[in-house]
């Protein structure tokens, strides 16, 4: 009665086998390494690439342990966390010629050392998180709200051009909010006018309005047209996020989407936040606009000064300190940048930047300059709402081709960052850090050991008791509660999950819980002995009688658990989840592998006088 | 070995008015302090900033309120953490201030006084954060009570259900109870700890549960009192081990584990300690207090089906 099928010891036997392989990585640790990815889409991965990183150490008298390739780039593994920067360096002048242009991104990462066949079957050691290996997370919050408005002043530009095109005459358009309102002298116009927008451009909702005896068309943007707009604000920050992150050379960066409104960023091992939390939250785009010339007389530049702005214009003051009335309208937007780089003037030998336009921007920008020659544009980059104008020039001629030049008081520093931000993309609407955490290696480093510590103690301390307790089914128990923890690191590893602190707090404490079922197994079997039952009958009931309880006790552990994985959040989300799937082990360990353990010792022995559980001779 | 040597049933419920007036008393207390002195919520609830500083030297909490009064803070706190050469910085937020340039600001200050002053972590958390995290944990709270009464009723009896989970919130506002109290901070590591040991010590009133109702069976003529002493009286050496073996775990996450799960493994050891007494003390006077029966949980049908295996 107390004998499994062959089956049971044959699946169990693979699951501890399949335990072990994945467990394995684990116990080689990580080693030093240097990844190359390319910085553009157009440069290729190939073994090309591959030679010139291996030709590369050899100049530098770099021994690597290995040099890989794959879909992502190269990666150089490394002996030793020395040669570590010296291998990145060499690597990086090989493959950088140019320092201002590079090709490809070189960054420090950690490569797991664990054999070949290893990976080769996709046994990973587990990722560690960011309170363990270090490095900086944050949750960035996109303004919906902004990239609504934002969406809006285009509109309004293209209804501008549509009315033009047209040749349909208004009496001044202007964003409120997040609508447009259209003014207009008679209502045939104002037909015509409802007639061409509803037609051209459908996201919009058109209704009648007047006020003070002025007739208005009233253009709102459709929910459905908002909802897309919102999404691809999203997409185009985690977009162009991911382009600055790149810029800053981080191996293994996460950029997630959290919810419809929020981004992820965690960049395992960065130290720099300062340079980090600059790249990321500043929200800078550039915006080209004309500077309102019928208005820049010295009355109107000093009502501007007091508050009063004029209609459809905005007041900024030049780096020179000159007060300035530029339109709101924009001519152009970072949208159409699609590169920039930092330079100089050839004639001041003053620090500039220099701006590559695509195919539609340069048309834009060839139309305006001919069109205002001897007037004066701004350049204005827009930071956080608020704007800044870095220059604002006499346009002296036409200007085609879609190269431009901004210069305007800069020092080299601020003309290479302003290229940088340019040059990372526009972000559609502004972000702001909304929570952010910094945990440097060291803590990292201690973090791992004060887990491990804990684990490893408490687990000697209980298995001790346990083995003294029940003796050789003591001994079962905790040989069971190994499997367990073999268990649970192997799907662990297998899943690539994230593992934190309070997931090694998890996974101890999923060991002192485990251990219940055993206990209640045991004292059942004790129980049943007591009671006058055969050894062989009190080990089948005290199995069957006990596996009810702990089924029950355990669902109401996992109700608990999912909870706090649907609702939780960072740390709690890790503890979680390991919480979760050491339930699922536990039952399958401390019942099933620790019942076939008894079943080998004592299953196949007709006449069993006593079996060892500790002392049950007493009534 | 064995600890537990009893001959005969302990009468529990003979003092289950006692015990009920113990737990409300300490119910009470808990709600007490929960009301006057409330939690001390760590910044994830709140929203500010944390800076964890580690110098080569002890460091010296006055010489770095000093440093932070110069640059003109306020409301900030200062105390060593884990040991004396480790400081825990918390800083309120404030509107338009921006957590990037305050820890820069703070740290400059701080290895202007002394060189070795070198930052370890920082936290920032945004006032949009908190709520939503105070709101979540409620929720989870809230979601984790309904499914084990609905487990529980559906695998026992509503009465059940009703009983554990009174018992075991009645362990959740103690613990929450000794966080005001004692005004230990109350962070997200600290609810995910109370609700693992809510979880848990269900499972205590599981296995009492299911004794009950196993003795249902067995001992026909006896009263109901007798049965849920019996119940408890042959589940306490499981009881007893059972938990010592979670605490033990526990413990060593408390000696081990540094600064950084103290407070977890204090709610747990807290939940353990007050789980083993409510589940045995508190839930089963309620289960008789809500009349439970025999016809409650021994179905007609089921009996027929015992018969039929035996």
């Amino acid at each position: 009665m107390n004998r499994y099928p062959l089956w049971v010891y044959v699946t169990i036997a693979v699951a501890l086998v399949l335990g072990a392989l994945y467990t394995l990585p684990n116990f080689f640790g990580e080693a030093p390494a240097v990844q190359v990815s390319p910085a553009r889409a157009t440069l290729k991965v190939d073994s090309a690439l591959l030679g010139r990183v291996e030709d590369a150490l050899k100049n530098a008298a770099i021994q690597p342990t290995g040099v890989f390739l794959d879909a992502a780039g190269v990666k150089v593994r490394l002996t030793d966390y020395d040669t570590q920067p010296r291998a990145k360096d060499a690597i990086d002048r090989a493959l950088n010629p140019d320092p201002q242009n590079p090709g490809y991104t070189v960054a420090l990462n950690l490569l797991p050392n664990s054999p070949r066949w290893l990976s080769a079957i996709h046994a990973l050691p587990m990722y560690l998180g960011l309170d363990l290996r270090g490095g900086v997370h944050f949750l960035l919050q996109v303004d919906m709200r902004a990239a609504i408005a934002k969406r809006a002043e285009g509109l309004a530009g293209d209804i501008r051009s549509q009315l033009r095109d047209k040749n349909v005459r208004h009496a001044g358009i202007a964003r409120e909010g997040d609508s447009i309102v259209i003014r207009f002298r008679d209502a045939e116009t104002r037909d015509k006018a409802r007639a061409i927008i509803g037609e051209q451009i459908p996201d919009l909702l058109l209704t009648d309005a007047s006020l003070g005896g002025e007739l208005r068309l009233v253009a709102t943007i459709r929910p459905e047209a908002q909802k897309r707009t919102q999404e691809f604000a999203l997409k185009q920050n985690i977009q162009t996020l991911h382009n600055r992150i790149n810029e800053l050379g981080v191996a293994e960066p996460v950029i997630q989407q959290q919810g419809s409104d929020r981004v992820v960023v965690q960049l395992p091992g960065v130290q720099d936040t300062a340079k980090a939390k600059e790249i990321l939250g500043r929200t800078a785009t550039l915006e080209v606009r004309m500077v309102d010339e019928d208005n820049m007389n010295a009355s109107a530049l000093a009502a501007a000064q007091g508050g009063q702005v004029p209609f459809g214009d905005e007041f900024y003051i030049e780096r020179n300190g000159q007060p300035l009335l530029v339109k709101k309208q924009v001519v152009l937007t970072g949208d159409r940048l699609t590169d920039a780089q930092p330079g100089f003037d050839n004639q001041t030998q003053e620090p500039a930047v220099h701006l590559t336009l695509d195919a539609t921007g340069a048309r834009i920008f060839k139309e305006y300059t001919r069109e205002n020659v001897g007037k004066r544009m701004a350049i204005l980059l827009i930071e956080k709402g608020k704007g800044e104008v870095v220059t604002a020039p006499v346009i002296r001629s036409e200007i085609g081709g879609g190269r431009v030049q901004i210069s305007g008081r800069m020092t080299t520093v601020e003309a290479n960052d302003v290229a940088l931000l340019l040059r990372a993309g526009a972000l559609a609407a502004p972000m702001e850090i909304i929570e952010e955490r910094t945990v440097g290696p060291s803590l990292g480093a201690e973090n791992i050991k004060k887990g491990f510590d804990s684990t490893v103690y408490g687990f000697a301390a209980l298995s001790l008791f346990i083995i003294v307790y029940y003796s050789l089914f003591g001994t079962f128990s905790v040989l069971a509660l190994c499997a367990n923890l073999l268990f649970l690191i192997a799907l662990l590893s297998m899943l690539q999950a994230t593992l934190t602190l309070p997931g090694i707090a998890a996974i101890a404490l999923t060991l002192g819980m485990a251990i219940d079922a055993n206990v209640l197994i045991n004292e059942r079997v004790r129980e049943e002995l007591r009671g006058g039952a055969t050894p062989q009958a009190a080990i089948h009931a005290g199995y069957e009688r006990a596996f009810g309880t702990i089924l029950d006790s355990n669902v109401t552990t996992l109700i608990a658990g999912l909870a706090l994985l649907i609702f939780g959040s960072g740390p709690v989300r890790g503890f979680a989840v390991v919480h979760c799937l050491g339930i699922l082990t536990s039952i399958f360990s401390s019942v099933v592998v620790s019942r076939s353990m008894v079943n080998l010792a004592y299953g196949s022995r007709r006449k069993l006088e006593r079996v060892a559980i500790g002392n049950t001779a007493w009534k | 070995m064995e600890f537990f040597k009893i001959r005969k049933d302990i009468p529990f419920m003979r003092h289950a008015l006692a015990f009920n007036v113990v737990s409300l008393v300490t119910f009470l207390l808990a709600v007490f302090f929960l009301y006057t002195k409330g939690l001390n919520f760590s910044i994830e609830f709140t929203g500010g900033t944390v800076l964890e500083v580690n110098y080569e030297h002890a460091a010296e909490v006055e010489k770095i309120r000093g440093t932070l009064d110069a640059r003109g803070y306020h409301d900030y706190s200062v105390q060593n953490f884990g040991s004396s050469r480790d400081v825990l910085i918390r800083m309120p937020l404030k509107p338009g201030q921006n957590s990037a340039d305050l820890s820069k600001a703070v740290m400059e200050g701080l290895t202007a006084a002394d060189r070795t002053a070198t930052l370890r972590r920082v936290e920032f958390v945004g006032p949009q954060v908190g709520e939503e995290l105070a709101w979540n944990g409620a929720l989870a709270l809230l979601i984790t009570s309904l499914g084990i009464v609905g487990y529980l009723a559906l695998r026992f009896e509503w009465k059940f259900g009703i009983a554990a989970i009174v018992a075991n919130l009645h362990d959740v506002v103690i613990i929450l109870g000794f966080f005001a109290l004692f005004q230990w901070e109350f962070s997200l590591p600290v609810l995910a700890a109370v609700l693992a040991v809510l979880g848990y010590s269900v499972n205590e009133s599981v296995v009492i549960a299911d004794r009950i109702r196993e003795n249902f069976r067995k001992m026909r003529k006896a009263s109901v009192t007798e049965i849920i002493d019996n119940a408890i009286t042959r589940t306490i050496s499981r009881t007893i081990i059972t938990h010592g073996c979670t605490q033990t775990m526990v413990s060593s996450m408390l000696v081990f584990g540094g600064p950084a799960l103290h407070y977890f493994a204090l709610a747990l050891t807290i939940g353990i300690c007050f789980g083993i007494y409510s589940s045995v003390l508190v839930m089963a006077p309620i289960v008789r207090w809500l009349g439970i029966r025999r016809e409650d949980l021994v179905k007609p049908i089921k009996e027929k089906k015992q018969e039929a295996v035996v």
